[in-house]
């Protein structure tokens, strides 16, 4: 064991993983950490909550990730490059770790353009790649990126994302190969709507043996209205929703469209639950934690298994 | 070169308020390629400022010059002769020659008309982009010769983020994907195994957070 999380030991015993997703308040409101909190609890393995995502001001992914260890979940502590340097990244992770959080998500971020500090300045000290590197320096050479020993190694289960989506097409089987050799342990992909273009990075993946050498868990999202398929598919870089989607969105008959959304995130989740290489599932409800344990069970994937 | 673009005229005119007797100094170095601040434009300006004042009823007087280079002193040395004449510089130079003006006339306020913007190329005819950002320390043997510090929005040196579709940048459609250019040109040289190598992480001490930096060369020094 690396970390000895819980998704850890899931993944390292061959269970098919779950993860959710917990964006934090844009505030200081525990209640509603809490609220998402006991939606996911006993559902999921471990939840991932993101740093600011979309550069917009929330409570800090190492407070929320604390709170929900509080409460018997386990948080996965998203850290982006955006807004910390080298140092401030090192510190929080000591930080982290001595609040209990075991899991991080290795990123770049949304730049600051997106959010509601359009202004601001961005740091990009070190980039997603890096900054698995400086983990895992960090928890196997016990040393701080400087070079200087550790007083309390903090022994993270290390994380990236990647996305098949995003262009150019051929480079995103590297771009997952240079986070496996920086140290990943876990990667989990952008939501999966164009299972073609999956399957075929799948197979560039297998064929250079990445499956074995990292746990691949596969993203997905519930639609819950056309619109959303709409505006995911043109607003977001890196996403494609197929026409055929949006089209089953469309003909679901009125007061119905969530319905279909789940089934679609079912049937997704079956395949995926079937396709090799594929070791779990990350399931991103945004702002529809409620549906979680609805979409866990269709899918047969409750109950969790213990760790 | 550097590249340069004009202060709205209102944020100028709010500079000079204040005063009667302005000079505007251009430069005939890289401004003037930009068509920012050489010749050309210190006699559009001040034209400008000129009737602009005297449409609000308090004239101006301006002087008008425009020197080789603001960012070396012997070429900043025959201003003199305006100190006591003027009350206040326009400079149209970039920030480094509105600078070295300040600190070599002591006794005149110098104030920027220009706004300077980036280190870029002329892509075409009234059309400039950025290409380095003086980092000191240059990568492009590893990247194609296109630079991700420069071109990327992120200054990722690990290849493109998530966000890169059909070659653009996620922050904005009208921007270049600087790493798919990377990737592009690297297939084109035959290199793209290149793009397998993992950049470490970077020294930034030779870039602007080492400090405002100096290069001396020994052999050159009188």
């Amino acid at each position: 064991m690396k970390a000895g999380s819980n998704l850890e030991k899931i993944l390292e015993k061959g269970e098919f993983a779950v993860t959710g997703e917990c964006g934090p308040p844009k505030g200081a409101d525990v209640e509603v950490v809490k609220k998402k909190g006991e939606l996911l609890k006993g559902y999921v393995d471990a939840v991932n909550v993101t740093d600011n995502q979309t550069s917009i001001v929330r409570m800090s992914s190492i407070a929320t990730c604390a709170l929900l260890n509080q409460m018997g979940l386990e948080g996965t502590m998203q850290m982006v490059s955006r807004d910390r340097n080298r140092i401030a990244m090192q510190s929080d992770i000591f930080g982290a770790y001595a609040l209990g959080i075991r899991n991080i998500l290795c990123l770049s971020g949304d730049h600051q353009q997106f959010g509601n500090h359009p202004t601001a300045k961005n740091v990009f000290d070190v980039d997603s790649i890096q900054m698995i590197q400086m983990v895992k320096q960090m928890r196997d050479e016990g040393k701080v990126l400087g070079g200087d020993e550790i007083e309390g190694v903090p022994k993270m289960f290390i994380g990236a994302a990647v996305n098949p989506f995003a262009d150019p097409f051929e480079f995103r089987v590297v771009r997952l190969a240079k986070k496996v050799a920086a140290g990943a342990d876990f990667v989990q992909t952008q939501c999966i709507y164009d299972m073609d273009r999956f399957e075929r990075w799948m197979e560039m993946v297998r064929k250079r043996g990445l499956h074995e050498k990292v746990h691949i868990l596969a993203g997905v999202t519930p639609l819950k209205s056309v619109g959303m398929a709409k505006y995911m598919a043109t607003q977001v870089s890196g996403i494609v929703i197929p026409e055929k989607i949006i089209k089953r969105m469309q003909d679901a008959p009125k007061g119905k469209k969530a319905e279909e959304g789940i089934t679609i995130c079912v049937e997704t989740i079956q395949k995926l639950f079937n396709m090799k290489g594929i070791h779990g599932i990350h399931l991103m409800a945004i702002e529809w934690e409620e549906m979680v344990e609805e979409i866990v069970k269709k899918a047969g994937l409750f109950p969790r298994p213990k760790a | 070169m550097i590249i340069a673009e004009r202060k709205p005229i209102e944020k100028i005119l709010s500079m000079i308020a204040p005063y009667k007797k302005v000079l505007v100094v251009g430069c005939k170095g890289c401004v003037t390629v930009c068509s920012a601040g050489g010749d050309n434009e210190v006699h559009i300006l001040s034209s400008a400022l000129k009737m602009a004042r005297a449409k609000e009823g308090s004239e101006v007087e301006i002087e008008e010059t425009t020197i080789e280079r603001q960012c070396d002193p012997e070429y900043i040395e025959p201003l003199r002769k305006f100190v006591g004449e003027v009350d206040a510089i326009l400079s149209m130079a970039c920030g480094a020659g509105v600078q070295f003006l300040a600190e070599k006339l002591k006794d005149i306020p110098v104030y920027p008309a220009l706004n300077t913007t980036f280190i870029g190329v002329t892509e075409e005819q009234g059309v400039w982009t950025e290409r380095c950002h003086a980092c000191g320390d240059c990568k492009l043997d590893r990247t194609g010769g296109i630079c991700p510090i420069a071109r990327c929005s992120k200054s990722l040196l690990n290849g493109p983020c998530g966000g890169s579709v059909n070659g653009k940048c996620e922050i904005n459609p009208e921007i270049e994907c600087g790493w798919q250019l990377i990737w592009e040109r690297l297939k084109a040289l035959g290199m793209e195994e290149k793009m397998e190598e993992i950049i470490p992480i970077n020294d930034w001490s030779t870039s602007r957070d080492g400090g405002p930096r100096k290069v001396i060369r020994e052999d050159l020094k009188l």
